[in-house]
């Protein structure tokens, strides 16, 4: 594909789709701050991400650091090199795309691809979120691409002049030391801005049927997937959730809320302001105090439940 | 003659009478065939058979007395009836009572039966949708994830793309077919299932190996269309990504008793993924297949020995 150099530095200005040749779409998106902007592929299918390593090649501003062929290996990556943007398959095995950014404390930007997910579309719908339907066309790939890329550099621009290369954006790199101050607090708007879309599309998300049997948790570095009917309860721990199980318990970076709204209604309660209960697990409820209920579990905790969740539990326990 | 009554009057009375009872349980019968009590049913039966007890009582005396052209047989008769009346009145209350339960019975059976029949209709219309929505569940993410690998291999390898759609559209034939029927022999099945496997092969590279292993009496054995491509999707998408090594994919077929017996085996890592008891990752719906169509829920069972996570399916054969 012959590199034709239209309008250098804005590439939003590109119209999108030329009526010719799919003539390459200007690749200098990062070419005036000189430090390309870091990639990474995650997709079980290699022809998947063949495709989108060749669509990438009139990009000459960015580069692919890695390719992955799960979501495992994909958080090591993302840890490893804090990319710019991923591109990621939702359907993929053992945990998919959705599970996998639950995981990653500060994900990047992502473009999302998927063949055939219901639930996916969905939630991208939901919060109005970006993603390409394989097997999507050059055209549609730069469309994403240089929105994203717009968006990139409008974050980028919000950073005093004086300072073009500085590195990706804060909300990849987690280190957003290595900026000016002023120039810190406004693109940090505008990335936990877009870490906040990111938490609403995964928390829509997790209400999909493929996720709502499971949670799944990294522990001492390792991937933990949990099946629900193996948790007893769950129980607020400050800014976490701790998820009381057969083997232990596991914290989570989530609210009570998320998981009120990611869990099987009909097997998980709100009890109480702090505690989820798994029905299965009752086998006792005791009064307590004078408006409370003591729940007895069949592994011998004791969980509390308010007045409001005792008329709760009874509704779902149907009594 | 008995009761000092002619021959005459016995005769008259006994026609009038019986002809009374049977009108009124024709019209009971009729009754209930449009209107049948679904509460206080017995208080019903009850209520209505004393009532039209009294008025083919009332009836045939009303109606007797003036038929009797004789005045002293007439006399006579209002004599015999007046202290026959309790017997009369016992026995038309049984006869009519009688018939009162036997049309209710008769008719709440019918609609019994008739609401079977609508359940068993309704029962069997959903079965089907719910098959047939089964067996599509799949199709969609292979036939998108297909296409894309198409649209990777066109620049690169065009040779090798043009290979792939004509065993996608092979194989997308074969499925169009088999919508259709019923049941398919397995030797059938088992090559729709290597058009599969080789379309497989190229979405995910040299990694995935495949062995079919099956008896030569096998080979007739009849299943269900497409219940094991499935299962097979399955083992490759747990087995495949938990090493970095080629995988081994291992299908078995024999003959069990009266079933086919087939064995799906794929490697899986033990410490990240844990199959559920039962129907572990995403058999459910075949589950759910084989329920529908054979009443049973013991026909699929999933078993893990060490890294090898097999899936056995029986298929009970005329």
């Amino acid at each position: 594909m012959s590199n034709t150099n239209t309008s250098s530095g804005h590439p939003g200005n590109t119209p999108s789709g030329h009526p010719g040749s799919g003539s390459a779409p200007s690749g200098d998106a990062s070419a005036s701050t000189g430090s390309p902007i870091k990639v990474i592929l995650i997709d079980d299918e290699p022809l998947a991400r063949m495709i989108v390593l060749e669509y990438l090649q009139s990009y000459p501003g960015i580069t692919v650091l890695q390719e992955c062929g799960d979501g495992f290996e994909g958080i090591k990556a993302i840890q490893q090199h804090h990319p710019d943007l991923i591109f990621l398959d939702i359907q993929m095995p053992k945990i998919n795309g959705f599970e996998m950014l639950e995981l990653v404390e500060t994900p990047p930007a992502v473009i999302f691809t998927t063949a055939f997910d219901e639930y996916a579309i969905r939630a991208f719908e939901a919060h109005a979120v970006d993603y390409l339907l394989k097997p999507f066309s050059k055209e549609r790939f730069d469309k994403a691409l240089r929105k994203w890329l717009d968006h990139h550099a409008s974050t980028r621009s919000a950073a005093p002049a004086g300072a073009p290369g500085s590195g990706p954006t804060p909300s990849a790199s987690g280190s957003p030391g290595n900026l000016s101050a002023p120039a810190a607090s406004s693109t940090d708007a505008i990335a936990s801005d877009a870490a906040d879309r990111t938490r609403e599309l995964l928390e829509t998300a997790a209400q999909s049927p493929a996720q709502q049997h499971r949670i799944v948790v990294k522990t001492g570095g390792k991937i933990k997937i949990i099946p629900t009917e193996d948790i007893h309860y769950l129980e607020a721990s400050d800014d976490y959730v701790k998820i009381h199980t057969h083997n232990g318990a596991f914290l989570k970076n989530r609210t009570m809320g998320y998981f009120e709204k990611a869990l099987d209604p009909a097997q998980f309660v709100r009890v109480h302001r702090s505690y989820i209960l798994n029905i299965q697990q009752v086998t006792r409820i005791d009064p307590y105090e004078k408006d409370g209920h003591l729940c007895i579990l069949q592994s011998g905790a004791h969980v509390p439940v308010s007045k409001t969740g005792y008329v709760r539990l009874k509704e779902v326990l149907g009594l | 003659m008995s009761f000092g009554l002619t021959l005459y009057t016995s005769a008259t009375d006994s026609v009038v009478s019986n002809t009374l009872i049977a009108a009124s349980c024709g019209f009971i019968s009729n009754n209930l065939q449009y209107y049948l009590p679904k509460r206080e049913r017995y208080w019903y039966i009850l209520i209505i058979s004393l009532g039209l007890s009294g008025l083919i009582l009332l009836a045939c005396k009303g109606l007797l007395v003036p038929i009797l052209n004789d005045p002293k047989e007439a006399v006579n008769y209002a004599q015999f009836f007046s202290k026959s009346w309790p017997v009369r009145f016992d026995i038309i209350f049984l006869q009519v009572g009688c018939m009162t339960i036997l049309s209710v019975l008769w008719y709440s059976s019918e609609e019994e039966q008739q609401n079977r029949q609508r359940r068993s209709d309704a029962e069997k219309l959903s079965k089907e949708a719910e098959l047939f929505k089964l067996r599509q569940q799949l199709a969609p993410h292979f036939l998108f994830n297909s296409l894309n690998s198409i649209s990777a291999l066109i620049g690169s390898r065009p040779e090798q793309a043009r290979k792939m759609i004509q065993q996608l559209s092979d194989f997308l034939r074969n499925n169009l077919k088999k919508e259709e029927q019923q049941w398919v022999p397995l030797s059938e099945e088992l090559q729709y299932l290597e058009l599969y496997l080789d379309i497989e092969k190229v979405r995910f590279g040299h990694r995935l190996d495949t062995v079919i292993e099956c008896d030569e009496n096998c080979l007739g054995s009849r299943l269900p269309p497409m219940l094991l491509q499935p299962i097979v999707e399955n083992a490759i998408k747990f087995g495949l990504y938990d090493t970095t090594e080629s995988v081994t994919i291992s299908i078995r077929a024999r003959i069990e008793d009266r079933f086919i017996r087939i064995e799906v085996q794929n490697p899986f890592d033990p410490d990240t993924t844990r199959p559920k008891k039962g129907t572990g990752f995403g058999l459910t719906s075949i589950q759910r297949r084989l329920y529908l169509l054979f009443a049973r829920a013991d026909l699929l069972e999933t078993h893990v020995d060490n890294n090898l996570f097999t899936t056995t399916v029986k298929i009970p054969q005329p």
